[in-house]
């Protein structure tokens, strides 16, 4: 009979990877997760909020420049895409980046109902990240209280 | 029926036991045996005898306990088994009967079928001759069971009743009537035939001999058979085919034999013909079916063969490729841990050691990229990239790599004729790796004097079909030539097979796999053109390659343009490199550069080691940069990538790498994040920054400049540096940047090159303007505000270079070409990795 950390750090380790095989993360954020130390035992956590607080923003602008019908700024969008495009890529959110490679495509050819699209598909995108993130911090919170380590999860 | 029974039985009247003479006396008051009146009571009595139920229950206890009840009893069961043998019997007496009548009706039935059976034979005429005859038989059969409906009567009532007569007797008639209505059509056609026949003059047929009737070469053939016969004295049968008037051609089968008389003396033949025209007909159709078959089958059996061995092939090239790319990781693994342990603290004798792992697993990396790349172009995967590109670009950058590594004392020439156009589409990466490879190759088999590459556009050469051409495509050859030791004769046409050296010699003395021509053969003739090779021993060799291209104009798509256009300054004049033809490099001498651009000096290590974009590139695949295969391999070909100082290997290898493609175009407008990112960055990272700080106080740690504007990348490029043990400074844009270079000496710069304000190109050229010129006038102009303070004084600003790397996204504006031509060193390819910054550290940091 498993114990409960037992458990929890199989579940851990299943989501992390299903994570992967899905495509919401690639290789970068296993890069982000081995600067994690005792020094910066949160890191992952910061740089993802703070990546999801950008995407916010960003989209935030992206659809108020969208908005400005008849008058859209494709080049103000297309700034916008890169900058998350970037930062996507930093943090190992590989479907998001993927949607801004698109993203992009459709700011360069000017594509108003492209643009519309990637930027709703974007958004879904980066909400259901986050929505996972959040599940597997969880699952780290509930390994650690019940005394348990987080498992290293090599894919 | 037990009473009924019992009123039959005849009851015994039991005598009188009782002795006559006893009692007459004494007993005679009390005798009333022989009552004298009485006796005739009985007689006058009329017991009338009616039905009387018999208790079944009461009559065995009547029957058990007298003898006569028993016997009365017993004779009871007999009489019933008698009547029920009885009635068995009859039953089989009647069964028997009926079963007789059934069989004379069976009899009767099979006798009436029979005789209507007849119509549906047909008439045996199976050629006996044939050897098809079972198969005539065969097919017979089938007809009938399959295709003729039995003509059975069926009727639907009851044997023998009045309806199933009428019944047969109606489908009888109708049967009758149909047969006579065949007669009848048969005596039609008999008639018609015999009128056909007729027509022909039968008396021409009839009375005449064989030779009369007959014509053909046939008559002749028989009549020397006959006399054959005649002479042999032995009888034997043919066939030959005649021509007749009525009929055609037919062919007989003939048998003649001799005839004796008594005096066994030749008298004469028999001669009996049969026709069997259909039957030969026939049988040769059953040959010709036969033959076809057989040819059939055999090409059959020779395509499954060819099958199966492409999939052989298929499978084993497959199987090569997958080794290849299994053996890489590992192989990479050691090569990546060779490399890190050549940062750490060793000694001579042990660096040596190192040193020649390093360089042997690179050898072996690149021989196995090789193979990989090789099996892909045969397999036919590789897929080639249509890119906009500058040749003159291309070619003084090859030449550059190749002269930054260069040993010997040679120069290397480039030389670009005036009609090849500015731009062209063209897949670069595979055109770079091409002239990396013969340059590789030039200078390796060249002790003296030059090597060189010559473009020039020449008409449409002879073996391009004429379909191809249209008006915007330009064929433009290209020479690389040099003054080496010159390729025999007899080793030319075996100069691009696989692994093929020009000698067991060649291969031992100066190495190397022997994959390199062979892939640039098979990549030129992928793209279209071909590739040739002319040569003298001791004078040099000249590799030709005729390409075409797409003139390409540059639009709105385009690179340089809109990037500058979005800037904020458009008073820096651009250098104008795009129409320099002419170049010349040589080792270690300081830069001959003829450029109108940035100092670009030789003399310096950069070009040796190119941190490496993803290889989708090596895969040739035109995927995302972005999936995950990408990553992982770029993790492994930078290790491969990564060349010691004192190696000088094949450097075509670092060909295959060092290419990011170029993509869509950028446009670097300002965006509201950078400022808003500047000051969350300081907000959200205090920790960070108060432990490096803490940490930071030897004056050994070297000063590096992060210029990059995405907060996010910047945290984690910090942690990632901070892991590897060293701080950064950051600047948000390339105005920050330079005010950080200007006041502080940085060992080494990453520089984003998308940014908002100032790009990290424009940066960059400004920081090796000051380099070069001394002062920072070209920043002033540029609108930078240069603050002189008192730290510039004071300290000894040295214009060493300055090491700038480049973090590229992979675009076209972002391409390593840009990045080169704008000043920078090297870059790292996004997203950062602590791979790469640990080997751009070692590179630059030591």
């Amino acid at each position: 009979m498993d114990t409960l950390v037992a458990q929890l750090q199989r579940q851990f380790r299943d989501y992390t990877i299903s994570l992967y095989h899905q495509g919401f993360l690639d290789d970068q954020f296993t890069e982000l997760k081995k600067l994690q130390d005792e020094c910066s035992p949160d890191f992952v956590a910061e740089v993802v909020s703070l990546f999801f607080e950008d995407c916010e923003k960003l989209i935030g602008n992206m659809a108020r420049a969208l908005d400005q019908t008849g008058n859209v700024d494709f080049s103000l969008v297309g700034s916008s895409v890169h900058q998350l495009k970037g930062s996507s890529s930093s943090v190992g959110a590989k479907r998001v980046k993927g949607l801004c490679v698109t993203f992009k495509e459709c700011c360069d050819s000017q594509s108003f109902e492209g643009c519309v699209r990637c930027l709703q598909q974007v958004d879904i995108e980066y909400k259901s990240l986050k929505a996972k993130l959040q599940d597997l911090f969880n699952l780290e919170q509930q390994i650690v209280q019940a005394g348990g380590r987080i498992p290293q999860v090599d894919i | 029926m037990e009473t009924d029974q019992i009123e039959e039985m005849d009851v015994e009247v039991l005598s009188s036991m009782w002795p006559d003479d006893v009692g007459t006396q004494a007993d005679n008051q009390f005798n009333v045996e022989k009552p004298a009146g009485d006796s005739d009571t009985l007689k006058e009595v009329d017991i009338a005898e009616k039905r009387t139920m018999a208790d079944l229950k009461r009559l065995p206890e009547l029957l058990n306990t007298t003898d006569q009840g028993s016997s009365q009893l017993t004779n009871l069961v007999r009489q019933w088994e008698y009547m029920q043998d009885h009635a068995v019997r009859l039953l089989r007496e009647e069964l028997k009967i009926l079963t007789r009548q059934r069989e004379e009706a069976e009899a009767k039935e099979l006798k009436i079928i029979e005789e209507h059976n007849f119509e549906t034979e047909e008439p045996e005429n199976v050629p006996v001759l044939d050897e098809t005859s079972h198969l005539f038989r065969r097919f017979r059969q089938k007809k009938r069971d399959e295709l003729v409906d039995s003509k059975r009567v069926v009727i639907d009532e009851e044997f023998d009743t009045v309806a199933y007569w009428k019944q047969k007797a109606l489908s009888l008639e109708k049967m009758l009537e149909a047969s006579t209505e065949r007669e009848r059509r048969l005596i039609e056609k008999l008639n018609e035939s015999l009128k056909t026949m007729e027509s022909h003059s039968a008396p021409d047929i009839l009375g005449k001999t064989d030779v009369e009737i007959f014509h053909g070469g046939g008559v002749k053939e028989s009549e020397d058979f006959k006399r054959e016969v005649l002479e042999k004295g032995k009888a034997s049968k043919r066939e030959i085919t005649f021509e007749t008037e009525l009929f055609g051609s037919k062919t007989f089968l003939i048998y003649v034999e001799p005839v004796y008389n008594k005096a066994r003396e030749k008298i004469g033949i028999n001669y009996m013909g049969m026709e069997v025209t259909d039957q030969v007909r026939k049988r040769e159709k059953m040959a010709k079916l036969r033959e076809d078959n057989a040819v059939r089958k055999a090409m059959e059996s020779e395509l499954t063969k060819t099958i199966h061995i492409t999939e052989e092939t298929m499978r084993a090239k497959q199987m090569l490729a997958t080794m290849s790319h299994e053996i890489r990781s590992p192989l990479s693994g050691v090569v990546g841990m060779a490399e890190i342990l050549s940062t750490t603290k060793l000694d001579k004798e042990q660096r040596q050691l190192l040193n020649v792992m390093i360089s042997s697993g690179d050898l072996v990396l690149q021989l196995i990229n090789d193979i990989l790349d090789l099996s892909k172009v045969e397999s036919g995967v590789m897929k080639l990239e249509a890119t906009k590109f500058r040749p003159r670009e291309v070619v003084k950058h090859v030449l550059q790599t190749a002269a930054a590594s260069l040993k010997k004392d040679l120069t290397l020439e480039g030389n670009i004729a005036d009609e090849v156009p500015i731009l062209v589409v063209g897949d670069v990466l595979r055109i770079r790796q091409i002239l990396t490879n013969l340059i590789s190759n030039a200078i390796k088999f060249t002790h003296r004097g030059k090597v060189g590459i010559k473009l020039k556009v020449i008409s449409q050469p002879s073996f391009a079909s004429d379909k191809e051409q249209n008006e915007t495509s330009v064929w433009i050859c290209c020479d690389v030539y040099d003054t080496g030791i010159g390729i025999p004769e007899n080793a030319l046409p075996c100069l691009f097979k696989k692994y093929m050296q020009a000698s067991a010699d060649h291969a031992r003395k100066y190495g190397g796999t022997g994959l390199g021509l062979a892939i640039c053969k098979q990549l030129v003739e992928l793209m279209g053109g071909q590739l040739t090779v002319t040569s003298q021993v001791n004078l040099g060799s000249t590799f030709t390659f005729v390409l075409p291209y797409k003139v390409a104009t540059p639009d709105d798509h385009s690179d340089d343009q809109d990037e500058f256009s979005d800037m904020v300054d458009h008073h820096q004049p651009e250098p104008d490199d795009t129409t320099e033809g002419y170049f010349q490099f040589k080792p270690l001498l300081g830069s001959i550069y003829s450029n109108g651009g940035p100092v670009m000096g030789n003399n310096f290590l950069p070009h040796k080691a190119m941190l490496t974009s993803p290889i989708k590139l090596i895969n040739g695949s035109v995927a995302d940069p972005s999936n995950s295969s990408g990553q992982s391999q770029t993790v492994q070909v930078e290790n491969g990538g990564y060349m010691d100082e004192s190696e000088s290997a094949h450097q075509y290898g670092n060909g295959n790498g060092h290419r990011c493609p170029s993509k869509e175009s950028e446009s670097c407008s300002s965006s509201q994040a950078s400022s808003e990112m500047e000051s969350e960055l300081t907000v959200s990272s205090p920790r960070e920054e108060e432990k490096t700080e803490t940490e930071v106080k030897e004056t050994s740690q070297p000063k590096i400049l992060l210029v990059e504007d995405n907060k996010i990348n910047i945290m984690v490029a910090k942690s990632m540096m901070k892991q590897l043990g060293y701080t950064m400074d950051i600047a948000n844009n390339g105005v920050e940047a330079i005010n950080a270079v200007k006041d502080t000496s940085y060992d080494l710069v990453l520089m984003d090159v998308c940014m908002p304000v100032m790009d990290g190109l424009k940066a960059t050229r400004l920081i090796r303007s000051y380099e070069e010129s001394g002062n920072w006038d070209a920043a002033i102009e540029a609108g930078v505000d240069i603050k002189t303070s008192e730290s510039e004084q004071g300290c000894e600003r040295s214009t060493d270079r300055l090491p700038i790397v480049a973090m590229t996204a992979n675009t076209l504006a972002e391409s390593s070409e840009e990045c080169y031509a704008n000043g920078m060193d090297s870059f790292i390819s996004k997203p950062v990795t602590l791979q790469k910054l640990k080997e751009c550290l070692q590179q630059y940091l030591q």
